[in-house]
Parts: structure tokens; sequence; C-alpha cells
């Protein structure tokens, strides 16, 4: 925390923006010359409001350049050491065992890991602007139980799953929005009260029972079991939902918005940006997609008793975090958090065909968490002090 | 003119709770305040209410320490291998604190010497210390523990003359030295300096690494021997013991009217909360009211604990504006 002033936030940073493309012109305020070189260290895509600099200022133009290609590289180098994990995580599994790369393998991969990726990027949606969604876990519960009893004996279609399954999320994530960003209430505290309330709500419905495969119609149960060209539906769909949400957190105004109250949620006040629509637009979306991975959940499994998804939360903001999405808020990607929640499920999977004792998985899991925050926050230092020396040559 | 908040301060509104709730329940409900029951009913939230203490010190300073239910875990999994290879009672109890020292020590030094918020570092150690649990114990359950000492956690054998069980005379008394600690010492005020403001903290010379580092130590010491207590008082050591106990013991001091900003909120109100929620589950299963109901109802009072507050100094506020803008008017 105590670093935090010392990175200037997104909204200022806009403010700045116009003062800095005429640099010829005198200083309004005195304070271009001086802060221009600090801004220029913003150049990373994913940290604020339209933060890079497509007409550079005439200030040295070679040292500028560097130290822009050096924060990029350090910013992408966050997605980039995660998918390289990965990669020699994949690698090292499938030389020990090469049948961990067949084509069952890799199946087995895509749709153990695709519910938690949704989750992760709802879940990032709501961390980029200093919040958390603790209740992401019962929402899975409560709409896969929902769902369930819905079409169980039925031929309801699998959109109408779906859209049922989105609805109520929707409905769960306005709740918490609400509270949290008209209610004024830590997000924490909220969000694990609306946690107990879901849960229970769903536990006293299910009152034990289960929905069981075989009363679900054939059309929802293929979603989770079909493919299109090898590929099973749910990685697609998946891919499909982070691809819009990072387009739409990198290119839309509302978007950049997110990241400029999770840097600075009073900067944004006075930037003009409204905060309380925006928290509960993330808290919605965060909603609609655990509703989204309860429905698919139900498809994917059949089978489905009361606690699915049951502790997830946890899950999903260990990836989100392991995937360099900051939990103060403002920083990090989607393709992050997806990162994340990949290379969480990647490893369960391959210490169970490593014949690992299942017993250290938790304990490997806890370990790349802290080593992910912990190199995050080294790194994050060091870059800062090296531009600081930088910028004051 | 801040009358409205003065008196409905909301640790003030949960005693009142805890004290409607025990009456309603003895005049509603049979058996409820048989010392029996309330000896079982005290001593079901034996650990909870002993983590709730230095839970509520770090949520004071501002912190959160979210792995103390897997320290829990841990402890118990470690007394129950190190009893199953033979070892002596009074040698495993002084090593599970260690330990759990050792893991808060680890907490604090994450988030005090490489500067990581704690709600990040205690996820990610929540997971770590369940983990080391079960690689310590794997599936396995350990029982039969030394019957002097398992006696000593149960809710039948009692204080001499009183109804409180063991645990919690000894959490009473550790209740007792936290409130001192926390609001008649420089140390517990310095909290409060931290959760409000941590660089004005600083600057005003309070040594605020030093200070967390030794909460997150604190913590992680209380965990590792209401680990002891529950493998004590169930009978039973096992990796899963206590398994998303950290939500409740937060729930608990939340309730009591501690902010979860930091800075804000007493003792008291913290230890009302952790009996408001255990006498409240009590009474409402003496009643058949289904386990999920309970779930709900605690769900539902946290987050009115958390927005009751908010709305009342709104309206107080509000209420004052009006004064203050009227005044001029009238005279």
């Amino acid at each position: 925390m105590t670093d935090l002033p010392r990175l200037r936030s997104p909204a200022q940073r806009d403010c700045l923006r116009p003062r800095a493309r005429c640099a010829d012109r005198p200083p309004a305020a005195g304070a271009a010359p001086a802060k221009q070189p600090r801004h220029r260290r913003f150049t990373r895509k994913d940290s604020g409001v339209t933060a890079t600099i497509e007409s550079p200022p005439a200030a040295p133009e070679a040292d500028g350049r560097s130290a822009r290609s050096l924060m990029d590289l350090v910013f992408r180098a966050r997605e980039l050491s995660i998918g390289g994990a990965l990669l020699v995580l994949i690698l090292g599994t499938w030389l020990a065992n090469p049948s961990f790369l067949d084509d069952q393998g890799i199946k087995d991969l895509l749709l153990n890991s695709s519910i938690l990726v949704l989750l992760a990027a709802g879940q990032s949606v709501v961390v980029i602007t200093r919040n958390i969604d603790l209740s992401v876990g019962s929402v899975v519960g409560l709409t896969a139980f929902a769902c369930g009893s819905f079409v169980s004996g039925t031929d309801h279609s699998a959109l109408t799953t779906v859209l049922l399954g989105i609805g109520l999320g929707v409905l769960c994530g306005l709740v918490s929005g609400l509270l949290v960003s008209f209610g004024k209430v830590p997000a924490l505290v909220v969000t694990l009260g609306m946690l107990y309330v879901i849960q229970g709500i769903d536990h006293a419905w299910a009152h034990g029972e289960q929905i069981n495969a075989s009363n679900v119609p054939d059309d929802v149960l293929g979603l989770g079991s079909g493919s299109i060209l090898g590929i099973p539906y749910l990685p697609l769909i998946s891919a499909a939902v982070l691809a819009g949400t990072a387009y739409y957190l990198r290119t839309y105004r509302g978007g950049r918005e997110l990241y400029a109250i999770g840097s600075n949620p009073e900067a944004a006040r006075l930037a003009g940006i409204p905060i309380r629509r925006r928290v509960l637009a993330a808290y919605a979306f965060s909603g609609a997609v655990a509703g989204f991975a309860g429905a698919l959940w139900l498809a994917r499994f059949g089978t489905v008793v009361a606690d699915a998804a049951n502790g997830w939360e946890l899950t999903v903001v260990s990836s989100v975090v392991v995937g360099g999405v900051a939990i103060t808020g403002g920083v990090g990607t989607v393709w992050g958090a997806a990162l994340g929640a990949l290379l969480l499920t990647t490893m369960g999977s391959a210490l169970v065909v490593l014949k690992v004792d299942s017993f250290w998985q938790q304990a490997i899991t806890g370990v790349l968490l802290l080593a992910a925050i912990t190199t995050d926050r080294i790194v994050n230092l060091r870059t800062t002090s090296a531009l600081r020396k930088r910028s004051r040559r | 003119m801040n009358t409205l908040a003065k008196y409905l301060r909301w640790d003030t509104v949960v005693g009142v709770l805890l004290i409607a709730v025990f009456l309603a329940g003895s005049g509603t409900t049979e058996g409820f305040a048989d010392t029996a029951n309330l000896s079982a009913a005290l001593n079901d939230t034996a650990e909870i209410a002993l983590i709730a203490l230095p839970m509520t010190l770090l949520v004071v300073a501002g912190q959160v320490d979210l792995s103390v239910a897997s320290m829990l875990g841990l402890s118990s999994a470690l007394a129950g291998s190190l009893w199953e290879a033979g070892w002596s009672f009074e040698l495993i109890v002084p090593i599970c604190l260690l330990v759990g020292a050792l893991g808060g020590l680890l907490n604090g030094w994450l988030v005090t010497r490489v500067g990581l918020p704690s709600l990040a570092v205690t996820i990610g150690t929540l997971t770590l210390y369940r983990g080391l649990a079960s690689v310590v114990l794997g599936d396995k359950a350990i029982a039969d523990f030394p019957e002097a000492y398992a006696q000593w956690a149960t809710y039948t054998q009692t204080v001499p003359g009183t109804f409180v069980p063991y645990p919690i005379a000894l959490f009473a008394v550790l209740a007792v030295v936290t409130a001192v600690v926390l609001h008649c010492t420089a140390f517990g005020r310095s909290l409060y300096a931290i959760g409000a403001q941590e660089d004005a903290a600083y600057f005003a010379g309070i040594r605020v690494k030093r200070l967390k580092l030794v909460l997150f130590v604190l913590a992680g010491f209380v965990a590792s021997f209401a680990g002891i207590v529950y493998t004590l008082r169930y009978g039973s050591a096992r990796a899963d013991n206590g398994l998303g106990l950290e939500l409740v013991v937060i729930a608990s001091v939340l309730l009591g009217g501690v902010d979860f900003d930091g800075g804000k909120g007493t003792l008291g109100g913290a230890v009302a909360g952790v009996l408001l929620i255990g006498l409240l589950n009590n009474l409402l299963t003496l009643n058949d009211v289904s386990n999920e109901i309970q779930v709900i109802v605690t769900g539902l009072l946290l987050v009115a604990s958390v927005l009751t507050p908010r709305v009342v100094t709104s309206v107080s506020e509000r209420r004052q504006r009006r004064a203050a803008t009227a005044a001029p008017a009238t005279a």
C-alpha cells in the first residue's frame, strides 16, 4: 500500500495527457517536463485508461523507447512467464508419460479447466475494480441445481437452460453489486454473506436430493459432451467469453474505466467515472458468468448435488491472483487469469499422471500461489526503482 | 447531535441482540437455558472464539488472516501423526504451537517484509497449510488421545461450581487479557492507528511492520492451539479438521462491529458476535430448524452487520446536514 501514491493513477495520467502531447508549448503549471518521463513508464497496456501514448513527446527519444520496451516486457512477462511455466509443465509431464497428451488427455485437460477459466474471467473483472466476489462458488452450485430441477424430465433446449442460468446468476450478482456499490459495504464481507445465503438457499432447496443425469434432456447434455472438429464445446465457449471480455476491457471506455476505478477510486470519481454503475456492472457480469458456468456444470456432469462447486471461490481467486491480476485492483488481464486457471488445473492433472501423492497437490498449489505473488511484487519493486533512476538521469 | 450514532453503536446492538436471543430462547425453548445445554453450546464455539481474539486485533489493524483454519487443520494433523508415532502428548503440544507460530511468522514476513496484501498472502497459505496437513496425515483419522486431556476439552467437564467448560474458561481469561491489551495499552491503541491510516501511524513513530508481524505470529499460535482443542474435543485428528472455519471466524468478528477496513471495533463486540452466532445456531437446532436455514441466518446477519451501521451513519449525517443548512435560515 505504501508505494501506491508514487504510481500515478490512470485517471490522473489521462488528465495529464493533453499537456504531455504538446511538449513544445510552455508547461501550464510547471508539471509537464518533470513529469514526462514518469508517465512514460505507464505505457503498459493493461493498467489504465488508454495509457499508451501514441504520439510520444519529443523528449530523449532513445532513452524513452528503451524504458517503454522494458516496461512492456515486464508487464507482458507476467503472462509470458505463466505461459512458459504451463508449457514446461505440460512438456515435462508429456515426456514422463506420453499418454498425458493423447487425444483423450488433451480433451480432459480442456474440459477440466474450461469452467474454472470461465469463472476466472468473471472474477478478474471484479478484482480489477479493487473488489472481490466470494459468492461465485455458491452461485454455480445454485444455478446448476436450479437448471437441473428446471429441465429434469422435460425437453427444454440447451439455450433455455443456459439463459435461465445466466438470468439467475445476474440476479445474485446484482444483489452483491448493489450492496457493494450503493450500500458502500466492504466487498469481502458482503460477498461472504452472500456466499452463506446462496449456499443456504441451495441446500435448503435441494434437501439432500440430487439431479440425475438420466432425467436431463439430451440437448442439454449434448452441450457438455458434443464437439466441433474434435474440440469440445465447453472450452470453445470459455475461449469465446474470454476473448469478448478481454476485448471489452482493453478497447471500450467502460472497460478502461474499470481499471481506473481499481487503480485509484478517488481519482476515478474526480474524473467523473460513474463508479457505482461500473462496479454494479462488474458484479452483474461476474454473476452472469457464474450462472453460465452453473448451467455448463449441469451439462458437463449431468448428475448434480447441492454442493457442486462448493469452496471453489478461493480456487477462482487463487487462479486470478496467480494469473497476475493484482488483488489491490487496477492491474491484470483476463488472459492472465485464464492462464492461471489453466495452470492450476493442469498441475492437478499432471500430478495425477505423474503419480505424485495426491496429498501433495494442495501444498504445491499453495507454494505456487505464494511464489507468483512474491515474484510479482519483487519484479514490480525492481522495475519501479530502475525506472526512477532512469528518469532522474 | 450524534446521539443516534452514539447509542446505536453496532457492538452495543450485538450485545443487546445476544441478550434478546438468550431471553427469547430460555422463554420459548425447553432445555435451552439448562446448564448442560449452555455448556455444550459454549463449548461448540471454543475454537472459533479462541481464534476470534487475534483475528479481532488483525482486523482492527486493517489486516486479515484467512489461513487460520488451515493452521488449525495442520496442527491437528501434526498432533495426530506424532501421537501415532508414539510421542508423548506433553511434547506434541509445544511442537504444534511452535509450528503455528512459524506459520504465522511466514504470513507476517510475506506481508511486512515483501509487502504483499494480507488477503492474497493468506489465501496462498490457506492452501499451503491445508496441503501440508494432508501431506502429514494423508486421509487417516487418529483417535485415542490420552483420556485426561480429552476430558479437559469436553463440555461435560466444567470448572467446579459453574457450567463453564475448561476451553471456554481459558477463552474468557484470554479475552479479558486481549481486551485490556487492545483498549488500555499503547500496543493496542497503535493497532487502531495502523488500521485507520497506516502511513500516518508510521510517521507518528509506530513500528507498523513489527506490530503487524507480532499479530500474524499470534494468530498462527492461537490457531494451532485451537487445533489441539479441536482434536481433543472431537477425539479425532484429521487433515480436514475445521475446513472452512476461517470464514465463520471472520463472519463472527465482523458481526461484532469490527470494521473490515480497519481502525474501528471493540473486542467486546467481537466476543458478542461469536457468542451470538453460537447461541443462535444452538437455539435454531433445538427448534429443529435445519442447518441450511442457520447458514442463511448467519449470512443475513453478516450483511446486516455491515449495512446497518452505514445506513445509520448516513441517516444521521443527512440529518446533521439538514440541521446545519436550516440553522442560518432561522437565525
